[in-house]
């Protein structure tokens, strides 16, 4: 598997996309914190681009990928290789190098900054983190669409509609409900709904770090309730691993049985 | 005869002025009191009290009716150990200067204050530093006095275990000014006080509001800053204040805001700057306010309009870079806001003549949702709220439609 991951890892990052994808990062955060002497707004700029962007690149970077590497997992498949190992190892490949991308998008510019000195560090770190799992998330569920579909065009189509799902539409039927069920108490509703789409979790981990959260009132205070407890974090993160879990455990059950 | 006379007169009467204005010493030793309760039961009305340096432990000093000049230097502190009232006053034209009160009692049952005035008329209170005050100058049915340079602090750590820096009951034609108040409840409380005139004041880290004015009329607060306060300023059931120049800056927290204004009416709002708080202005109930040559900077809100709010008046004010430039619930109720820069303004302007041709609509889509069902904010920087609030932009169907600036302003206004 490690051989797999590794060679998918290099392939990716001597492409072209994985240069662009950082260098737009790079970009992006050091223009905002050299430009911006706010960091706080500056954290929330990158984190309206992260939880929108990343996603929508896990997606179609990961169905790109399997669909351009068909041919070379026909090959490996031919091999005595287990399945798990080549499937695995490409997902990996793809997910690492999409969050060295952001890593170091994110991390130099602020590094160079004098991040390390300053308080804001953690705020940073969580953003950092979420980038990279919604990475995980979002090309392992990208590899599961490519899995059940050998037509590219219908991979692609369903990879789209999983992130606008994902990034818009949860948010509208959210929205619908809580403007429908207005006079109900709707404390707990909200907090179960967040907990189940990885980007409104992302959005509101982060969130609650910053000033910001203070205008979020006192659904924000119930949502800090949970979230600074100790539980509240550790479903969290439980959530998000879950998110990056199920998806790649499918995954190698449908490798397993796929006749290719 | 009658010439000799009338100078005979003049010189018993001078001789008389000057054995009025005596000054008394108090010091620890070597002067002619050693504690100031005693010299100000001596000293005749008109008399002067130089307290030394040195720490005094007093308490409860009492002035009955007697117009006396007290002052001190540095290093005069009179320490009231915790036991009542620093000095208890009750006189007409009389000054305390350059004396520290330290240690007044905290109690839940009687306001203590460091000073404590009672029907007192012209009188002076100059450079005065209280520390660990519980309520600082406690000024009762009062009358022209002036409230010049002094520094208030507290130690309170909650709202019912600390009191007001500078609390004014039932008093007149009184001026505030070049003040630092802190750590208290509220730094500034007026109630039932008309034409006070506050400036130049430094209200910051204040349990509670800044300034809080209820049931007071006609009076001016001007150049004040109010810092890191639970909230700005607040004014509840007034008529007739005007405020100016002030700014108001870092009231943030969930439940703060920089100005609060309940109940009141006929109002001035010129020339103030409000940065980075929670909420602007909250507007409860108020009428007929004129909001003229504001800036609005980087706040949550930047105004939120609650209810029962009719005549508001904003014109030329400069909304920069809040999450939500305004927040309305209820009819337009002929409030009206045109002539306004708004930094989210994205219109044109082909004639050139410093109005945008398209109106701009200050209430958002999201804000408007968020008045209908508050849990909705946890959607904030959701990307499907940009997109909502663009089509909202594009084509309104919910915000309300009266609530426009026709003519938005292309430029900042300077002032």
């Amino acid at each position: 598997m490690l051989k797999i991951l590794k060679y998918s890892f290099f392939d990716l990052v001597r492409s072209r996309w994985s240069y662009v994808y950082f260098l737009f990062y790079l970009l992006l955060s050091s223009v905002l914190l050299f430009l911006n002497n706010n960091i706080s707004n500056a954290i929330i700029t990158l984190l309206n681009v992260v939880i929108v962007l990343v996603p929508l690149i896990g997606t179609i970077f990961g169905v790109m990928y399997y669909y351009n590497s068909q041919e070379f997992t026909a090959l490996l498949l031919a091999q005595p290789i287990r399945r798990r190992s080549i499937f695995m190892g490409q997902f990996l490949g793809v997910a690492v190098s999409l969050s060295l991308s952001v890593l170091l998008g994110l991390g130099i510019p602020f590094a160079l900054y004098g991040l390390f000195q300053s308080n804001v560090i953690f705020d940073f770190l969580i953003l950092i983190v979420v980038a990279i799992v919604l990475s995980f998330i979002f090309s392992g569920l990208a590899f599961n669409i490519a899995l059940s579909n050998s037509n590219k065009i219908k991979g692609f189509g369903y990879a789209i509609l999983l992130w606008l799902f994902m990034a818009v539409i949860y948010d509208g039927a959210f929205l619908i409900a809580l403007v429908y069920f207005q006079d109900y108490p709707l404390d707990q509703f909200t907090l179960f709904a967040t907990l189940f789409n990885p980007i409104d979790l992302s959005r509101i981990l982060i969130l609650l770090k910053l000033d910001i959260s203070a205008l979020l009132g006192y659904t924000g205070a119930i949502f800090k309730d949970f979230f600074g407890t100790l539980t509240g974090s550790l479903v969290s993160l439980g959530v998000l691993l879950a998110w990056v879990l199920l998806p790649s455990w499918r995954m190698l059950k449908v490798a397993q049985r796929k006749d290719f | 005869m009658y010439n000799s006379f009338v100078f005979f007169l003049l010189v018993i009467h001078t001789n008389l002025l000057f054995a009025q204005h005596q000054i008394i010493d108090v010091c620890k030793n070597a002067c002619d009191f050693k504690s100031v309760q005693e010299a100000v039961n001596h000293a005749q009305p008109g008399d002067s009290i130089f307290i030394k340096k040195g720490v005094y432990k007093e308490h409860d000093i009492f002035i009955d009716k007697k117009s006396l000049h007290l002052y001190g230097e540095e290093g005069t502190i009179i320490d009231t150990d915790n036991k009542g009232y620093g000095f208890k006053i009750e006189a007409t034209n009389f000054s305390l200067e350059n004396l520290t009160v330290v240690n007044t009692k905290v109690s839940y049952t009687t306001d203590y204050a460091a000073i404590y005035l009672f029907k007192c008329y012209d009188f002076k209170l100059r450079k005065i530093t209280l520390k660990n005050a519980f309520f600082g100058f406690l000024i009762e049915k009062s009358k022209n006095g002036l409230v010049e340079g002094n520094t208030i602090s507290g130690s309170g750590s909650t709202e019912a275990n600390s009191g007001n820096a500078i609390h004014l009951w039932d008093s007149k034609d009184m001026v505030v000014k070049n003040n630092q108040v802190f750590k208290m409840r509220d730094g500034i409380y007026i109630e039932f006080g008309n034409n006070n005139v506050f400036e130049n004041n430094r209200s910051y880290d204040n349990r509670r509001y800044g300034l809080h004015f209820m049931f007071s009329n006609d009076n001016r607060y001007s150049h004040n800053t109010f810092t890191n306060n639970s909230a700005g300023v607040a004014v509840m059931f007034s008529k007739r204040i005007i405020m100016n120049n002030n700014i108001f800056e870092k009231n943030w927290g969930t439940a703060s805001y920089g100005l609060l204004l309940k109940e009141i009416n006929d109002g001035e709002i010129t020339h103030n700057t409000f940065r980075n708080n929670t909420i602007g202005i909250t507007a409860d109930g108020s009428t007929r306010m004129t909001y003229y040559e504001n800036d609005f900077i980087d706040n949550g809100y930047a105004v939120k309009f609650v209810g029962g709010s009719y005549r508001n008046k904003f014109h030329k004010n400069n909304f920069l870079y809040n999450n939500f430039d305004l927040s309305y619930s209820g009819g337009l109720n002929d409030n009206s806001f045109d002539n306004n820069y708004w930094s989210d303004y994205t219109g044109y302007d082909l004639d050139r003549d410093g109005y945008g041709d398209v109106p701009y609509r200050p209430v958002k889509l999201f804000s408007y949702l968020v008045n209908e069902t508050p849990e909705s904010i946890i959607l904030l920087r959701s990307l499907f709220i940009d997109i909502i609030n663009f089509s909202e932009k594009v084509t309104p169907v919910f915000t309300p439609e009266n609530l426009i600036d026709q003519q938005p302003l292309m430029r900042k206004v300077e002032w």
